[in-house]
This record gives structure tokens, C-alpha cells and sequence, in this order.
């Protein structure tokens, strides 16, 4: 990853000198070696911008009003799986491309923090690769981890290393190491279909409970980019704050399930910075699979302005209702 | 010093149980909050922190104030009944027991919050001294002692066996009742821990904070430096760091349909929110760098010129640890100048 920032850095650099873009969305070190913050920065302090493995937050979204307001071209630094987000907000016409320019920039995968706490690692004072393993620095001495167990949820299904968008590539997506794919994207999702009908409910009641309504999976995801959320707007009958009803609390979810089926690129940012670690891309991969099985495969984001399987209508359409009985 | 071995420590909790409602660190869905003990509940008493703090226990993430019922053309109002009996919280950290003198100041001050001022009259706190403590932790700073929490009772777990030791006339009380289960024991154990802990705390990475810029500089300085912007420019304004925050104590009060009549009830409310007091009249905050600099302005600032220089953190980290951006008052401190010489 060194190599790559230093390249990274140089490309930023030349492209500030020819007067392409005069700022640019980019991560920041913070205290520790994991708390990195996405970050915009000028001509002034682009030697400050990281690249490494903790740079999971996805930053298309933030486009959506970064992109606004400058004299040149915003720069934005999109690893394989964020141009599908990037794709998806061009489509629903929340930035302009016109805008921004699209870095591509290659990624081996990147760390969960709290999956390695997870594993009883507490303490952490350092971070460093070391081949497939990590090694880790803490106040109770050093310890050591696989990469691969700690990966973010959506680097272990990877879309692979091709970028689907952007103006330009940092190197050849040929060129660009290949991430390992650790499981089967709908492993999971083939879980809970498996459950009993009260098994599954009481497995989602019970992963819900734990929800704090702090909106994080909402204010992350880069398909909820409603100007005003419904739970927003105090004329609504719903509020983005905890119920006293807890059935209510739970609809919160699955609405928003809804309101982002066939526009989800399953990119995994609710899951990632969802406090109580529930795993919201679960109810979206569901809807990528039922699209999947009624209107053939179809990837949100793969290509920019197309019409999703949910808002093209053909005579061939399945009915759902009647292709699959409800249980 | 009582103490009592840890592979028995059910039997304990099961006789708290009996005669009161229990909240002990439980473990659902992977995640550990204070919970209401029931026998088989997966108790966690080895975790650090829970994702909510332990003020949950007193000012509950939602409660209902009063509810309307109609009946033709009649409404009747039923408050809601205030706490009245005796409940144990059981596990609770030194910064959260911190929290708990902070919150007392905003919420028993005249005219006493009669909901949070019965859970407080009512709760018995356990305390639970840390020996393993997280790169994030920095409570030292506010003057706690994790070795030793402010609590009705303190225990330390060591090698298997749970220490304790009543500091109040409640502790005593709780004590009393279930003395059968404890048995004496020295002092040596625990003396030995809270010696290997400090050692521990001095390496902390955030144990040597300098907050005195926040004190000894006007508020609208602080207010109007321009760093503001560029600390909040990726905030997803979410409510994850207040709702985590033991510290953070606003509410809102919202009306419920049932279908045959309204609850009324209070949840935790964020300054983060674009409707934050809009019940009042308007959200006086309309961007997010203000909302943002309000809540750590109030931590920082705000509390200490109200409330005889007391910071509006205890240090316990849980926003550094859970901000989807990771921004935390951490780095807000050190950027606005809390490394000064
Ligand atoms: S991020 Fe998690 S806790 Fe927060 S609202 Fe979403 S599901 Fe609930
Ligand atoms: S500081 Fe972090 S946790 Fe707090 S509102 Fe902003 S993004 Fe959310
Ligand atoms: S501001 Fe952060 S560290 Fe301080 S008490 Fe609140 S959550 Fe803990
Ligand atoms: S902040 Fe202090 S009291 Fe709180 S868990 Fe950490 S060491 Fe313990």
C-alpha cells in the first residue's frame, strides 16, 4: 500500500499543477493507526492524505455537496466498489460528473477495527501488514491476526478489482492486484431463508432491538439521498428517533429497505458504521436476490444511467406474487 | 473486603434478583447493553463497556410520561407511575459512574426531573474497577479513578473471584441483605491490581490531554475559530456519539398513536438532528458544522462556565470508537488547542 500512496500522492500533485482540480476528498490520519477521517484537502496539504488499509469509508456520497461550490473540479479517490455508489448518484442525477474528477485507485482490501476487537484484541497501539497476517501492537503485548478474517463485511464479497467509472486510473485495473474473494455474497442471505417463518422473525426482532435510531446506516448509505428523509420531516407522522412502540422502531428498517431495493449496490457502508453491528446489508442483499431471481442478474451502479429491473416495466415481467408464495 | 467466587457469581445475581429488578451487562445479538437480569441471560461482566452507557438506567433511551385514553367525548390523562422500588445496576464503570454526578446537575437542579430524580432515589450502583483498560480510554484526564468507581458498592474481579466492598449506607444496605453469599477476605488482591492498572493508565496514549485551553480562553473565541468547518466537513450529522455519550441528556417529547388514544412518551434526542427544538419553535442550528460544534462546545465550554469548571466528558471513549467518520472530541480538543504547552 506504501507504493501506492506514494503514486497516489505524486498523481494528486499533478493534477493540482495543471489546474484540473483545486481540492480533493481524501482520508486523514488520526490518533491511533485505525481512526482515519475522510477529509477534504487544497492545494496546501495533500502530502497529509493517507492511503492504507483503514480507508473503508466509502466517499461518493459526500460528492454530493463536496461537488458544489468550487472554482475547478472537485478530485475524488474512488477504490473498485465506490464507483458503483458513484455510478448509481450519476444515474439518480444527485451529482454531475462534470464536477468531479474521478480517480480510480486500487485496493487489497480493507480492516474492520472492530472485527479485530472482536477476537479479544483490546489495547491497540499499532497496525502493520505483514503478508497475510496483521500485526498488532497493544498495551497487553503483540498479537497477530489473518487479514483476510478481519476484513471489512463488503471486501470479503468483493465486486472485484475492476473500477466501473471515473475519469482516470491511478494504474491499469490489469495491473492492479487481485483481491481474494473470502465468501459467497448470499451465504448468509440463503441462512435466513432457511429459517422457519417465526425462527427468521424472531432472529430480526432480536437484531433490531438493538438499535439506537442513530441514523448512521441512513446518513452513510449513499442510495438515501432524499434532500429531506421522510423521518425528517416533522410533518410526516414518523420521526427519525426512538419510538415507544418497539414494532414501530423496527418498521424504520424496513422501510428503508424498500426505499433503497433495486438502487442498493450492496457497497456495505450501513453495516460498517452501524454502532450495534447489525447487519443491515442482510435486508438488502435479500431484495438484490429476489431482483435477481424475478428480472435477471442486475448490479446497481455497474453502468451509469440505466433503468433498475424496479422502474422498467416489460410484458415479460414476472409477477412476483405469483412466482413465489410468501413464507 | 468481601468477596465472593466468580463461578458462583449466578446464585449472587439470581438472590439480587429475587427481591429487585437487576441490570447487569447482558450480551444480545453479539452486543452487550445493560440489561434486566433473567436466569440464562448471557451476562458479560468481562466486557469493558457497553454501546449505551449505563445512564440508560436512569434515563432510559425511551420512557412513557402519560398516556390520553377517549372514551366517547370524555379524555382521561394517566401519568405515568415514577419508579418506587429499589433496583441494582450492577457492572458500572468509573467514567459512568461519573457521568451519573453530571447528569444529577442538569436533572435534579430546581425544578427536579421527578422520572430520573425516583430512578436515581431508587438505584443501588455496583461498580466495576477496570484493570484492562482501551487505547480510547482517557478518563484519567477528568480526574477518575477506574481502579476505584464512585459507586454504592466498588468490586474487582481478580483471578477468578469478585471482590467487594460497600462505600455507601445503600451499599451497606445491599450488602446486608445478601451477605449468606460473600465471605471475608483481605485486601491484598485488589491492592495488587490497582497497582498493576495504574501502571497501565500512565501508557494510555490520550492520559496526558491538555484541556485548559477550553477553559482559559473566552467562549467566543472558541466559538468563532475557523478550524469549525473543516472538523465538521464530513460529519454525517447521525446520532451515534450523543446516543453513545454518557454524558449527552437532551430529549425529546413525542406523542404516540396507539389507535385508541396517545402515549406520550420522551426519547434521547441529538443536537446533531435537523429537527433538534423544533418542538420549541425552529432549530435555531441550520447547518451542520453548527450542530456540530454545539455539542463539543457544551462539552468543552458550556459545562464547565455552568457547572464549577466540570468538563461534559468522562472520557470513556465511546465516541472514539463508534463515530462512522471517526471524528471525537479527542480530535476536536487537540485541533482547537488542547496540545498547548
Ligand atoms: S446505524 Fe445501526 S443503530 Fe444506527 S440507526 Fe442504523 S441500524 Fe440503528
Ligand atoms: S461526529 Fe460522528 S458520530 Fe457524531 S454526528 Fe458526526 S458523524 Fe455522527
Ligand atoms: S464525549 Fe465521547 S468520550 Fe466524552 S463522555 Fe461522551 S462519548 Fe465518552
Ligand atoms: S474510560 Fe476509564 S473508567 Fe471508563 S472503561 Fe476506560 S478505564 Fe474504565
Amino acid at each position: 500500500m506504501r507504493d501506492i500512496r506514494e503514486k497516489l500522492l505524486k498523481k494528486i500533485h499533478e493534477l493540482f499543477d495543471a489546474g484540473v482540480v483545486d481540492r480533493v476528498v481524501g482520508w486523514k490520519a488520526g490518533e491511533f493507526c485505525y481512526d482515519v477521517t475522510p477529509a477534504l484537502f487544497n492545494a496546501g496539504n495533500i502530502d497529509e492524505i493517507l492511503y492504507d488499509a483503514f480507508c473503508g469509508p466509502n466517499q461518493s456520497k459526500f460528492l454530493v455537496k463536496g461537488a458544489e461550490g468550487g472554482e475547478k473540479k472537485i478530485l475524488a479517490l474512488l477504490k473498485p466498489c465506490d464507483t458503483y455508489s458513484y455510478n448509481q448518484l450519476i444515474t439518480e442525477h444527485r451529482i454531475d460528473p462534470e464536477k468531479i474528477y474521478a480517480l480510480g485507485i486500487p485496493c487489497t482490501g480493507m480492516v474492520d477495527i472492530n472485527k479485530i476487537r472482536a477476537l479479544g484484541i483490546s489495547g491497540i497501539l499499532g497496525i502493520e501488514e505483514d503478508g497475510e497476517n496483521l500485526k498488532i501492537e497493544t498495551l497487553y503485548g503483540t498479537e497477530s491476526c489473518k487479514k483476510a478474517d478481519v476484513l471489512l463485511e463488503r471486501c470479503l464479497v468483493c465486486k472485484g478489482k475492476n473500477h466501473v467509472a471515473g475519469d482516470e486510473l491511478l494504474i491499469p485495473d490489469e495491473e492492479a492486484p487481485e483481491v481474494p474473494k473470502c465468501a459467497e455474497r448470499m451465504t448468509e442471505v440463503e441462512k435466513l431463508e432457511a429459517m422457519s417463518p417465526e425462527e427468521r422473525f424472531n432472529w430480526w426482532r432480536s437484531q433490531l432491538s438493538k438499535c439506537i435510531r442513530c441514523n448512521a446506516c441512513r446518513n452513510a448509505c449513499p442510495a438515501c439521498t432524499c434532500r429531506t428523509c421522510v423521518f425528517d420531516n416533522p410533518s410526516s407522522g414518523v420521526s427519525a428517533k426512538v419510538n415507544t412502540n418497539d414494532f414501530e422502531e423496527n418498521m424504520f428498517h424496513i422501510i428503508r429497505a424498500f426505499h433503497v431495493a433495486g438502487r442498493c449496490t450492496d457497497c456495505g457502508e450501513c453495516s460498517r458504521v452501524c454502532p450495534q453491528n447489525i447487519p443491515l446489508h442482510l435486508l438488502n442483499r435479500k431484495f438484490i436476490k429476489d431482483i435477481d431471481e424475478f428480472y435477471g442478474e442486475y448490479q446497481a451502479g455497474a453502468e451509469p444511467n440505466v433503468r433498475g429491473p424496479l422502474i422498467s416495466y416489460t410484458e415479460q415481467d414476472v409477477e412476483p406474487s405469483i412466482v413465489m408464495t410468501r413464507g | 473486603m468481601l468477596k465472593i467466587a466468580l463461578a458462583g457469581i449466578d446464585r449472587l445475581f439470581a438472590a439480587i434478583a429475587a427481591s429487585k429488578k437487576l441490570y447487569l451487562p447482558i450480551e444480545n445479538a453479539g452486543e452487550v447493553e445493560f440489561s434486566e437480569y433473567s436466569e440464562g441471560a448471557k451476562v458479560r461482566l468481562d466486557a469493558l463497556q457497553t454501546v449505551k452507557s449505563a445512564k440508560d438506567a436512569f434515563f432510559p433511551f425511551t420512557e412513557n410520561m402519560m398516556q390520553f385514553h377517549t372514551d366517547g367525548k370524555n379524555i382521561s390523562v394517566e401519568a405515568a407511575k415514577r419508579v418506587d422500588e429499589d433496583f441494582v445496576v450492577f457492572g458500572v464503570r468509573a467514567c459512568d459512574a461519573r457521568s451519573f454526578s453530571i447528569l444529577d446537575k442538569v436533572f435534579l437542579a430546581d425544578p427536579p426531573d421527578s422520572f430520573y430524580a425516583a430512578r436515581r432515589a431508587h438505584g443501588i450502583i455496583v461498580g466495576l474497577a477496570c484493570h484492562r483498560p482501551e487505547e480510547t480510554c482517557f478518563c484519567t484526564n477528568f480526574g477518575i479513578d477506574p481502579t476505584k468507581p464512585e459507586t454504592d458498592v466498588t468490586a474487582w474481579i481478580e483471578d477468578g473471584v469478585l471482590y467487594w466492598e460497600a462505600q455507601t449506607e445503600k451499599g451497606k444496605a445491599l450488602t446486608e441483605e445478601i451477605s449468606a453469599f460473600l465471605e471475608a477476605s483481605d485486601e491484598k488482591a485488589v491492592e495488587e491490581q490497582r497497582e498493576r492498572t495504574k501502571k497501565i493508565l500512565e501508557r494510555l496514549p490520550l492520559a496526558n490531554l491538555d484541556l485548559s485551553y477550553f477553559k482559559t480562553h473566552p467562549e467566543l473565541e472558541i466559538f468563532k475559530r475557523p478550524e469549525w468547518k473543516e472538523l465538521s466537513s464530513h460529519c454525517l450529522g447521525c446520532g451515534t456519539c450523543t446516543f453513545v455519550c454518557p454524558t449527552c441528556q437532551c430529549y425529546d417529547i413525542r406523542d404516540y398513536n396507539t389507535g385508541h388514544g396517545i402515549v406520550r412518551y420522551r426519547c434521547w434526542d441529538s443536537c446533531m438532528y435537523s429537527d433538534f427544538t423544533l418542538m420549541a419553535a425552529v432549530n435555531s442550528r441550520k447547518s451542520q458544522v453548527e450542530r456540530f460544534r454545539q455539542r463539543f462546545m457544551h462539552k468543552l465550554v458550556y459545562n464547565p462556565i455552568n457547572h464549577e469548571g466540570e468538563f461534559g466528558c468522562v472520557g470513556c471513549g465511546r465516541c472514539l470508537r463508534k463515530c462512522p467518520i471517526s471524528m471525537n472530541i479527542v480530535k476536536v480538543a487537540k485541533t482547537l488547542g488542547g496540545e498547548q504547552a
